[in-house]
């Protein structure tokens, strides 16, 4: 191995002085940079007092909230009437309106409620015994609280007259002298085809395709293949058909609003490109125009043409047809004045008319990046479709927001988001794969 | 396809020519096919999007002046007092021309800033701020999807899928499940676009840093340095003012996608806009739209200013 002698080393320094003495300014730029990014993070975590926030939020709610978007939970109470244990279930549970599952046994007055591995609570109208993963707790109910007999485990808990059982994901149970209420959780979305309000609910797949194919009509006036798309079309907590509706909404409104922006960007362009209208007010008009429609925000027009339609896709579409109009205009025009002029040139030259020179000179260079440009908004406008929706503007946006505002229906929204990522994920693939073969097309063609 | 019309061409030239009017008629059958398809995606939409609306197009279009013409103030200076909270000749006790109620007090009560600048600050440091966040963990991220750099397909594949479901995951979600944990304001506006922007500015680094020079990286690989060392000293300094620019761009955006996430509770100037619209108060409309629009245009061009000067005029085109 050779090495460079101080000498050496010196006269290299000598030959780069650019690289190794640069100016001060220049050598400590990234680390101002770096310093005043971090300067800015402090005085945000001052001006939002992010600390204080992060620090009152209720973090175990998230937990909850995070674990509803797969899972479901079933509450039934076990009363106690005279000497009797009863289990009772809450009206429109999921179970229908005659529910019996296997994970509840009631017998001789006595429930007993299976937790699967996580253990399981067994009451009769005197005492609660709880088996927690082999571990067992035995409550003796009187009229002033539950009295737990002997030490209390770690995974139970005692407040006033109540005491908390925590199976973990599988539940929890609330144990008091009235009632023990259970919180049973179960991994799925429940009754996701039918409701229990329907006559195919709970029924196996090839039952209801029995019935579909061969069976003799539930309802004398709809055939069971309508009735069946009927039940699952209004089911009434998934609500199939208003989300799929709504769906469409959002995608009708990315796609007219893109379409009617690129249609009317298109003249306005060759008005504002100062190379094929050689007109300087024509150009800076156009201009200042699209920059108008651009700065104007999209929910600026979101909510202005929510008051003038009323909240529906056509205020959304009109929403991304004055903001794209705008950016696309603009993109527009900036490649039209890159053109090759040799074409027009050409063209020009053997007598054609203006029109005509456009057509054959600019068209065909610039078209295949003007589909390229209106397809890749499309896509980024299915995007911002669903958030303009949430003000008003029509589509999934506003009913994603009123499923999270109640705290309660983050299946339903879990739902909505799968939806919405099954179409962005195939309108980015459509329209990269269009893309590409437009590119492809347009450099073989030159 | 029978008509000869040249007749001075050869028997290869006139099978040519007959090739060229084949291709030509067929073209013209898929252009016209498109163009039929699209007109009947077109109207089948604009029908769908009519009937589901909640005011049909056509009853609405006559009163649609008469919007345009509620929104116009008593008087034109009206937008000014709403826009500086300074006191409406026409108060009445109303919100409706109370605009020095909202005025945010600095040092004592005799210097104050007004309420919709102060507003348009905070939307602009969740705009900033959350484009810090996704510029840090982008730059994290870009380096291990990048095939010239990182030669195991499974963790490059996982990274870029990583970063398209942050992309896609739609952000009003992101913001209403921090708005349950949070409650409502700008901290979940500032996850909801941070989150949406590590995805974006991730994607478009990694295809920088995939177009870099790799001869300053070998050179380094020869004299033995680690992957650090080469990331660090060889593509960094090449792609930084590229990520620079992009970032500038995703400010631009972030900007106006704070106060979309502002208008549906994240708080901010897009929260005031909404109330405003929504209550019928013309002249505090009026100043927020103004102020809007004039941040909104000073923010692109400042970045634009920026981007020029970090790497030159190819920053601007679109598209990618």
């Amino acid at each position: 191995m050779t090495s460079l002698s101080a000498t050496q080393l010196a006269e290299i320094e000598n030959r780069h002085p650019d690289v190794f003495r640069r100016s001060l300014l220049k050598r400590y730029t990234p680390l101002l940079v770096a310093l005043g990014c971090l300067l800015y993070v402090v005085y945000c975590w001052w001006f939002f007092s992010i600390g204080a926030v992060i620090g009152g939020g209720q973090w175990e709610r998230a937990n909850l909230y995070a674990r509803q978007w797969y899972s479901y939970d079933l509450r039934p109470t076990i009363r106690f009437t005279g000497t009797e244990a009863k289990i009772t279930y809450p009206r429109y549970s999921p179970l229908g309106n005659n529910p019996s599952p296997e994970w509840v046994n009631q017998a001789g007055g006595r429930v007993t409620v299976d937790f699967g591995s996580s253990g399981s609570v067994s009451a009769d109208s005197k005492r609660v015994t709880v088996d927690h993963r082999g571990e067992t707790l035995t409550m003796v109910l009187e009229p002033d609280g539950a009295k737990p007999q002997g030490p209390m485990p770690g995974w139970a808990t005692l407040r006033e007259d109540e005491v908390k059982v925590d199976f973990g994901f599988a539940g929890e149970a609330r144990i008091s002298p009235e009632r023990v209420s259970i919180s049973r959780r179960f991994m799925g979305w429940p009754n996701f085809v039918f409701d229990p309000n329907s006559p195919f609910w709970g029924k196996s797949f090839s039952e209801v395709a029995g019935l579909i194919t061969s069976g003799e009509r539930i309802k004398p006036e709809m055939s069971n293949a309508s009735l069946a798309f009927d039940n699952i079309w209004n089911n009434s907590q998934w609500q199939h058909g208003d989300v799929w509706t709504k769906l469409l909404q959002t995608i009708v409104m990315a796609f007219v609003g893109t379409l009617f922006a690129s249609l009317v960007a298109l003249p306005l362009a060759f008005m504002a490109a100062r190379n094929i209208t050689p007109n300087f007010f024509a150009n800076q008009l156009t201009k200042r125009f699209f920059d108008f429609l651009r700065s104007v925000d999209m929910l600026i027009w979101a909510l202005f043409f929510t008051r003038a339609f009323g909240p529906g896709p056509l205020a959304g579409i009109s929403a991304i047809f004055f903001t794209d109009t705008g950016t696309l205009g603009k993109v527009y025009s900036e490649t039209l004045e890159n053109v090759d002029d040799k074409q027009r040139e050409g063209v020009r030259s053997v007598g054609a008319s203006p029109v005509v020179v456009q057509r054959f000179g600019v068209v065909p260079q610039v078209l295949p990046v003007f589909l390229s440009q209106a397809l890749y908004f499309w896509e980024s406008n299915t995007r911002s479709a669903t958030i303009i929706g949430a003000v008003g503007a029509g589509g999934i946006g506003l009913k994603l927001w009123e499923a999270m505002r109640t705290n309660s229906n983050w299946a339903n929204v879990a739902y909505m988001v799968l939806l919405i990522l099954i179409v962005v994920f195939i309108f980015d693939n459509i329209s990269n794969a269009l893309r590409r073969r437009l590119m492809d097309g347009g450099n073989a063609g030159h | 396809m029978s008509q000869t019309v040249h007749t001075g061409l050869s028997a290869e030239g006139l099978a040519i020519e007959r090739h060229w009017r084949e291709l030509a008629s067929r073209r013209r059958l898929y252009s016209i096919l498109i163009i039929g398809a699209l007109a009947v995606a077109l109207g089948s939409s604009l029908w769908f999007a009519n009937e589901s609306n909640a005011g049909k197009f056509f009853d609405r279009l006559p009163h649609f002046f008469d919007f345009a013409g509620d929104m116009l103030p008593r008087d034109g200076w009206e937008v000014w007092r709403a826009l500086f909270d300074l006191p409406s000749p026409y108060f009445d006790g109303s919100l409706k021309y109370d605009y020095p109620e909202g005025r945010v007090y600095l040092f004592g009560s005799s210097l104050y800033v007004p309420e919709y600048f102060y507003k348009m600050l905070e939307t602009l440091n969740i705009a900033a701020l959350s484009t810090l966040i996704g510029f840090v963990f982008g730059f994290m991220l870009c380096f291990l999807a990048a095939k010239n750099l990182v030669a195991s397909r499974m963790l490059r594949f996982l990274v870029r899928r990583y970063m398209e479901v942050l992309r896609a995951f739609p952000e009003i979600v992101i913001a209403g499940f921090f708005a349950a944990v949070l409650s409502l304001g700008a901290i979940p506006a500032i996850f909801a676009v941070g989150i949406h922007t590590i995805g974006a500015l991730g994607k478009l680094f990694y295809e920088v840093v995939e177009n870099a020079d790799m001869k300053a990286e070998e050179g380094l690989r020869a004299v033995g340095a680690n992957w650090f060392e080469r990331v660090g000293f060889a593509i960094v300094p090449q792609v930084m003012p590229n990520f620079m620019s992009y970032a500038l761009l995703r400010l631009e955006i972030n900007v106006r996608a704070s106060t979309i996430i502002g208008a549906v509770g994240g708080g901010g100037i897009g929260e005031e806009l909404r109330l405003s619209i929504g209550r019928g108060h013309e002249a505090k409309t009026l100043a927020i739209i103004l102020l809007l629009f004039t941040t909104v245009v000073a923010v692109d061009q400042f970045s634009a200013w920026l981007r020029r000067r970090l790497v030159g005029a190819q920053s601007f085109d679109f598209g990618r």
